[in-house]
């Protein structure tokens, strides 16, 4: 699913929750874009996300896609991150029971894929309870 | 702008796992039957609607290859992409070319072969239709996404897990009647809560499955219908598509489709329509929690009472508005690019008093709603009996 | 003076417990218990390993030191369970945390000592004035070989330090490091796991490095054991550094606060270093710390740390290692740990 070019060029979102702040409305985008979708400025400033947020929706895959099947059940979410950008995000390090709607989580640094045996490992963000 | 006219409709005598069927093949058959039906076997332009056959059979240039197929050539012949809205997407282009007077008689069809490749790499190349780095990266599957959206309804407006249930057994319970249906038979609550669970709270029973098919219509100023068939002349009143963020989390509301809703008050506009005139629809309902929040996004419903809508039978044949007598994404199946055509095709018959076991007595006005993805694009196209 | 400016730890949530290990292979589940004076270890979920154990780790340290990441100027990841075998855990850890372009880095193996090899490289870069401030980090999610004596043991686990010259916590006053060939515990290329020689671990090994690292530093410092308040060792089991405590003069007490091994089993390259920030956690200014590591093939390297008063300001800017030891742990049965390591495979 990931070639290595396409996976590098989004590390420093994936490492780092790099963002795009656009410069003339304020509003944040993530992952960082060239025009802004309020007000249609084009000038941006580099900022990070805040590494903690509250679950907004979840659900539990239990037939996966192949570069996860072996990872079934697991959670995935949608996180609204403080300050008001959402992610989606795998939830993990939770029992199933304890997911809810507004649960407090911490976004944790996780391997996401695996390309094989032999190809590269990627790395991203994943969230845990609080 | 010209007024426009469907003039002829067609399917393949079934669908499912087209084993001895090609991609061309299933396109093929399909628009023959609408030609046939039309009553012309030449054309001014093909559109296609086909949602990845490059990731599904490796086969590109679709237009090329069914215009040569279909013994066409020199047509103009394009493909439209728009993930699971590419055939009401594809229909919009052809009922465009006619309506500006770009061309006067259009064959549109929509198309997807799915079973050359295995469940993994299905998965994967609907997956396509979201947010490559940033949904599908972590994991997270089409039904995941639409699960996602069911427990946030669920959540806000208290919509059950039977009320989605009662989706497919409705849908079921018209699919039974389609001879085309990939699933022709009913199906109980019980059943699908039985179902092997997907994406929690979403079962395999809430789902549409894997389908082989194609459907086409044919495209005439309405001038021209009236002239050459001696059917009830069907005319696109209005013909409207909206977009909205490729990413589920990108949006304002996980309860609503915004893209259904911009495009539905636009087509409502262009028809002088309002909801209450609908008298059957074709909706896109690839996951039971998908054709409830339509309902509400194209004020079929009130806001929050999508749940109800299936369980008390409002959206049955025989009840208020029904919808989806053919069986719908569920029980008919969903060969991605073909579903918009094929919601055509449906609404086409109803309004002609065509449908049979399926008709809605005195149908005059129907509506179809495409949509891709998880709500990134929507289509929305009204008809009416002239 | 040079030292350790900020440290942390990270530790997985899952456990095991030795039951459960003895069970499957028929082991006299209490014999092994008190024979290896263990009661449970950490485990790896499938998606972590010693690259992402290692930026949670460094993160802590980042929050402890107070400093700009893009001031680090070299980032050494020494495991023996490095995700790759080309292309350093350091790579992914650095850009991680920010340091990148303008930084150093390669990993470091050397069986269980590669964390403190990378402590002992940063603190010399450190102190040569080359570089203003050094990430080391000890890492592992080691493997033993189904049924085998090690499966009760293998566990994983991080601890990241940084290196630096001021806002210092705990000052380096003296390294020393005792090596020799000594094949006790080794794995071939391509070898999925380690082998060892059963009871030459001991003696010949383990014991014999630790002694001599402890001896010479102490000789070297000029010190004896009762000079220091915290020693911590290699932590194998939980047997071998009490012996080896005894043997060499110190008390249990000087010993207990960084022997984690009995609930949280063997990290390897993150054994012993684990146990140093579990005394930082606890340690009041002017303590004496004696950390010595053991790395089989084999070696041991030996730091004397004084704590500055500068350890009450930090310790609390994360969590303490004893609290991520034995809170929010989720115990796990045999086949869900055989799957978690891989050691049952499905078919291609």
């Amino acid at each position: 699913m990931a070639n290595p070019a396409r996976y590098w060029r989004e590390i420093p979102q994936r490492y780092r929750l790099e963002a795009g702040k656009c410069r003339t409305c304020g509003t944040v985008f993530f992952p960082p874009r060239l025009v802004c979708a309020q007000c249609r400025s084009r000038s941006f400033e580099t900022v990070r996300l805040s590494d903690e947020g509250t679950l907004v929706t979840y659900t539990v895959i239990r037939v996966g896609p192949s570069q996860f099947a072996d990872q079934t059940p697991y959670a995935v979410g949608i996180v609204e991150l403080d300050g008001g950008v959402r992610i989606t995000a795998q939830i993990v390090d939770c029992d199933f029971e304890k997911l809810a709607v507004g649960l407090r989580l911490r976004v944790e640094f996780r391997r996401i894929q695996k390309q094989g045996e032999a190809g590269i490992l990627c790395y991203g963000y994943k969230c845990v309870p609080a | 702008m010209r007024d426009v006219a469907v003039l002829g409709v067609g399917l393949n005598s079934k669908w499912g796992e087209l084993w001895e069927m090609s991609l061309r093949d299933i396109f093929v058959e399909a628009a023959l039957n609408a030609l046939d039906d039309a009553g012309v076997d030449r054309v001014d332009s093909i559109v296609v609607g086909c949602m990845t056959s490059g990731l599904f059979v490796g086969q590109e240039h679709l237009g090329s290859l069914m215009s040569d197929y279909l013994g066409m050539n020199p047509v103009a012949a394009t493909r439209v992409e728009s993930a699971c809205a590419s055939g009401g997407a594809a229909f919009r282009q052809g009922f465009l070319e006619v309506a500006s007077g770009a061309a006067d008689i259009v064959l549109v069809g929509g198309v997807e072969k799915m079973t050359d490749v295995g469940g993994d790499e299905a998965t994967y190349a609907l997956s396509a239709a979201s947010d490559m780095e940033y949904e599908a990266y972590h994991g997270i599957t089409f039904p995941g996404l639409y699960a996602l959206v069911a427990r946030a309804h669920m959540h806000r407006f208290g919509t059950t897990r039977e009320q989605l249930a009662h989706v497919a057994v409705k849908n079921h319970r018209h699919g039974a009647r389609n001879p085309v249906a990939q699933y022709p038979y009913e199906i109980t609550v019980e059943d699908v809560l039985a179902s092997v669970m997907v994406a929690d709270p979403l079962r395999v029973l809430d789902c549409s499955p894997i389908t082989d098919g194609a459907a086409a219509a044919v495209l005439c100023p309405v001038e021209t219908a009236r002239k050459l068939s001696k059917k009830p002349v069907v005319k696109v009143l209005a013909s409207a598509q909206a977009s909205s963020t490729i990413a589920l989390h990108s949006r304002k509301d996980l309860t609503w489709f915004e893209s259904t809703a911009e495009a539905a008050q636009k087509a409502y506009r262009m028809a002088g329509k309002r909801p209450e005139d609908i008298d059957v629809a074709e909706v896109h309902d690839c996951f039971t929690i998908a054709e409830i929040v339509v309902l509400e996004a194209l004020g079929l419903v009130e806001r929050g009472k999508g749940g109800q809508a299936a369980a008390s039978g409002m959206t049955a044949l025989g009840g208020k508005i029904p919808v989806n007598t053919s069986g719908g994404l569920k029980s008919k199946g969903h060969p991605v690019g073909a579903t918009g055509v094929a919601q055509v095709v449906e609404i086409t018959r109803q309004l002609r008093g065509e449908s049979g076991p399926r008709q809605v007595e005195g149908a005059r006005v129907g509506l179809t709603q495409n949509m891709g993805g998880t709500g990134g694009s929507s289509v929305v196209h009204i008809f009416e009996t002239v | 003076m040079a030292g350790i400016i900020g440290y942390g730890a990270y530790i997985p949530r899952y456990r095991i417990k030795v039951e459960e290990i003895a069970k499957i292979w028929g082991a006299d589940a209490p014999n092994y218990k008190r024979g290896l004076g263990l009661e449970e270890k950490s485990v790896p979920g499938p998606d972590q390993d010693t690259i992402t154990m290692s930026v949670e780790a460094a993160k802590k340290a980042l929050r402890r030191a107070g400093i700009d990441p893009r001031e680090i100027g070299a980032v050494y990841v020494g495991s023996e369970s490095h995700p790759y075998a080309v292309k350093p855990s350091g790579t992914v850890l650095a850009e991680a945390i920010g340091a990148t372009p303008d930084v150093h880095s390669a990993s470091f193996e050397f069986a269980c000592k590669a964390g403190t090899e990378a402590m002992f490289v940063c603190l010399c870069q450190v102190e040569s004035g080359r570089i203003k401030y050094g990430l080391a980090v000890g890492a592992d999610t080691s493997q033993g070989a189904p049924g085998d004596a090690l499966e009760y043991s293998t566990a994983a686990g991080a601890a990241a330090f940084i290196f630096g010259r001021d806002h210092v916590v705990a000052q380096v006053d003296e390294t020393y490091s005792f090596m020799t060939d000594t094949p006790d515990f080794w794995r071939r290329e391509y070898q999925h796991y380690p082998r060892h020689a059963g009871r030459f671990t001991g003696e010949p090994a383990y014991f014999k490095h630790i002694r001599g690292a402890a001896q010479g530093i102490m000789k070297k410092a000029g010190l004896q054991p009762k000079d220091f308040h915290y020693v911590v060792f290699h932590q194998p089991n939980g047997k071998f550094p009490l012996n080896v405590g005894r043997q060499l003069g110190f008390t249990r007490e000087q010993i207990e606060t960084g022997r984690l091994v009995p609930k949280l089993g063997n990290t390897y390259s993150g054994s012993s270093p684990m146990g140093l920030t579990a005394v930082l956690d606890v340690a009041r200014p002017g303590d004496r710390i004696l950390l010595v590591s053991y790395g089989s093939g084999a070696g041991s390297d030996a730091f004397i740390f004084t704590v500055t008063g500068r350890i009450d300001e930090v310790r609390d800017k994360a969590e303490h290692t004893r609290a991520l030891l034995d809170g929010h742990k989720v115990y796990i049965d045999y086949g869900t740990y055989a799957k978690y390591r891989g050691k049952i495979l499905k078919a291609e």
